[in-house]
């Protein structure tokens, strides 16, 4: 195979590996902007996955599915929301909190459920979100150079991953045009200005968690109904916690989370199409281990600064 | 900077409000019993069985509180210098393979009480080591001590993951796995002291880490309250402001609690590695490092409130082991769910029941809240 196709097939993979890395990453960028630090990612992430495959399983619908995912996702988020911005609650405690209870939750209500040790049953392409292949796929693909990446990569992905890309140059309009975007980062920079301005910080900070939530419920649901046919026990394996990982890597903005979160999916797309080769040179758990490294080192200040929002993790306290 | 919240009398702070949000915990996790089908009171009282019912039931639960102890300690110790240390699960993976290191390397020539101490050293310094470059970044840096303690944590399955495949593996064996240890690198276990009470204990992995996990929860005591040290790790952690007037280096407070909480998380390593196990294999911390979050929180910091928190949790863990044998439907997940509602309940949201609290103390008895006497005032 010429190195051209496997190139492709390597960028296809890292694609479809992206997609939940960069919607938890946008949905960790929206809470995080706000001044709520948000490490329960991993968590909204799995009982969104878990709620959208029950759904759809038992609904035989697809959208439905997405719909309680996504719902399922935003309660959690709500639940976060009261501990840290109603009731001023640490942030980091109430994330560690949700992911426990997500974990924990998806597989005894699984298990109580649907009896196959904690999974859901195998959804069938109705209650999948299938690949969609663009116009013209079969046509083209026999063009040279053009084809295949038109075919492989443009093509045949599922509606949420168009989603997840599409949702990087909203993120950005969202956050850099929109009234909405320029209050949310001042009130991660500076909250008493908002509120001094006349306007609620808990609310923007709720709309903010809101944002998180959908957008982790939809990452949820694109592992349980796009990537897999069904949940399977712990499926978002460290996901969160790698976009955390992207979302500082990106210094908190959305297009560089993209290129951060298509990094990360390449450095793991890439570890597993050439496994033996590069186990010749370096240990392949140094390669799993990168993302993780490479943000350290980020944080550490030696290649660029990741500065926070100013007012992350701190609840507001109104003056009185 | 003052707490938003007026003062209550000392046992309801530490003890009251810990139990309430407990209860309330407990009753979501019953909700979830419901949900699933089964009747909350009796896994309760099947939990309850399970984790005291017997001699070797009570010896399971010491034996999974002497994890919690430790990495319950390790958080706290961080948390009074105003740090949260998140990465107690690495921290105790990497002193597990310090633990092992000796093991395997002593167990074939001396007994199990020349290669003990030895192994204490090992495990504290490999987990203070894995603790020391999120510290250094924290101090010098700045970097976000929550953030760089998550990635150490993947960073040492990593790490885990080569060394049993590679160096640590025995040839010709196929499993991530060390060696079992031989009997130089057993710890005794403390099945006699049960059954001097009459309880035919026969066989459990409760052995002497348990003991040590106690003496080093009373060290920790000494050095929090009673050392200058401890003042100012206690001052950094209520106000940086305040440690930096009174001449306090933030830098060395930050390193050296580090590595006392990274060096306590490593010890946790010594009760399953050699008390139990007797090799170094890939799930002994168990999620040990994060329920020690749980354990600190209940504990309100103070190393006796730990050891009653980490044996809550230990009755849990054991008798959630029993109570999944009874029904099968609730595995023993749920006692990830009970760790997550007491995190939520007793940590992030630990203050939701105080106004209530108060206002019934400040209509009981206006003095215990501190209202009457003006003039005390001063907080």
């Amino acid at each position: 195979m010429d190195l051209f196709e496997t190139l492709v097939q390597v960028f296809g993979s890292t694609i479809r590996v992206s997609v939940p890395l960069l919607l938890a990453c946008l949905a960790g960028l929206y809470s995080e902007r706000s001044g709520v630090f948000d490490i329960g990612l991993e968590g909204k992430m799995l009982a969104g996955a878990f709620a959208g495959a029950a759904a759809a399983a038992v609904f035989h619908s697809a959208w439905l599915g997405l719909g309680v995912g996504v719902l399922v996702s935003t309660a959690l988020s709500l639940v976060h929301g009261f501990a840290s911005i109603t009731h001023r609650g640490n942030q980091i405690v109430s994330g560690v909190a949700i992911n426990f209870i997500a974990a924990g939750s998806t597989v005894i209500l699984g298990q109580a459920w649907f009896h196959q040790g904690g999974r859901t049953p195998a959804l069938t392409p109705v209650e999948r979100f299938e690949p969609i292949k663009l116009p013209f796929a079969d046509a083209l693909s026999g063009v040279p150079v053009i084809g295949p990446i038109y075919t492989q990569l443009l093509s045949g992905q599922s509606l949420i991953t168009y989603i997840a890309f599409l949702m990087v140059p909203v993120t950005w309009w969202v956050l850099y045009r929109t009234r909405f975007g320029l209050r949310l980062r001042a009130v991660g920079e500076n909250p008493a200005a908002v509120d001094t301005a006349g306007i609620s910080v808990a609310w923007l900070r709720y709309r903010a968690v809101i944002c998180t939530g959908i957008l982790c419920g939809v990452a949820g649901c694109y592992l349980s109904m796009a990537q897999g046919a069904g949940f399977v026990k712990d499926m978002t394996a460290g996901r969160g916690y790698i976009a955390l990982a992207a979302l500082i890597f990106a210094k908190w903005r959305p297009v560089p989370a993209m290129f951060a979160c298509l990094l990360f999916g390449f450095l793991d797309a890439a570890a597993i199409r050439w496994q033996s080769q590069l186990a010749q040179i370096v240990p392949v758990q140094v390669i799993q281990a990168l993302p993780y490294i490479l943000t350290v080192v980020l944080l550490a200040g030696f290649i660029g600064k990741a500065i926070p929002p100013r007012a992350g993790g701190v609840p507001y306290v109104k003056e009185r | 900077m003052s707490a938003p919240f007026a003062k209550l009398p000392r046992w309801v702070d530490y003890g009251l409000i810990p139990v309430i949000n407990l209860l309330v915990a407990f009753l979501v996790a019953g909700l979830v019993v419901l949900l699933v089908g089964e009747n909350p009171l009796r896994a309760a009282w099947a939990m309850v069985e399970g984790a005291f019912g017997s001699g070797r039931n009570i010896a399971y639960t010491l034996y999974f509180a002497t994890f919690f102890i430790f990495t319950g300690l390790a958080v706290a110790v961080a948390l009074h210098a105003g740090l949260f240390n998140i990465g107690g699960e690495g921290q105790a993976f990497v002193g597990g393979l310090g633990v092992g290191i000796v093991a395997l390397a002593l167990d074939r020539y001396v007994p199990w009480w020349v290669t003990f101490p030895i192994a204490i050293v090992a495990s504290a310094a490999f987990g203070a080591a894995w603790a020391a470059i999120p510290a250094y970044l924290q101090a010098y840096r700045g970097s976000h001590i929550v953030i760089t303690t998550i990635m150490f944590n993947y960073i040492a399955s990593s790490l885990m993951v080569f060394m049993l495949n590679g160096p640590l593996k025995p040839l010709g064996s196929m499993a991530p796995q060390t060696r079992p240890f031989e009997a130089g690198a057993q710890l005794p276990k403390l099945n006699w002291v049960f059954n001097l009470f009459g309880a035919n204990v026969r066989s459990s992995p409760l052995n002497i880490s348990f003991i040590l996990a106690l003496i080093v929860a009373f060290l920790i005591w000494l050095l929090v309250w009673r050392t200058k040290f401890g003042y100012e790790m206690r001052t950094l952690g209520h106000s940086p402001k305040a440690a930096k007037y009174a001449g306090m280096s933030e830098k060395r407070i930050i390193i050296i609690t580090m590595l006392i909480s990274g060096a306590l998380a490593g010890m946790m390593a010594l009760n399953p590695v050699m008390g139990d196990q007797h090799n170094v294999s890939l799930d002994f911390v168990a999620g040990a490092g994060f329920v020690g979050i749980a354990v600190a929180l209940i504990g309100r910091g103070h190393p006796a409130g730990i050891v009653v928190a980490a044996i809550l949790f230990g009755a849990l863990y054991q008798g959630g082991t029993e109570l999944s044998f009874q029904m099968p439907d609730i595995t023993r997940d749920m006692i990830v769910i009970i760790q997550g509602l007491v995190i939520l309940f007793a940590g992030a949201l630990e203050h939701m029941f105080r106004p209530q609290v108060q206002t019934l103390f400040a209509s009981l008895s206006p003095r215990s809240v501190g209202l009457a006497p003006a003039k005390s005032g001063g907080a």
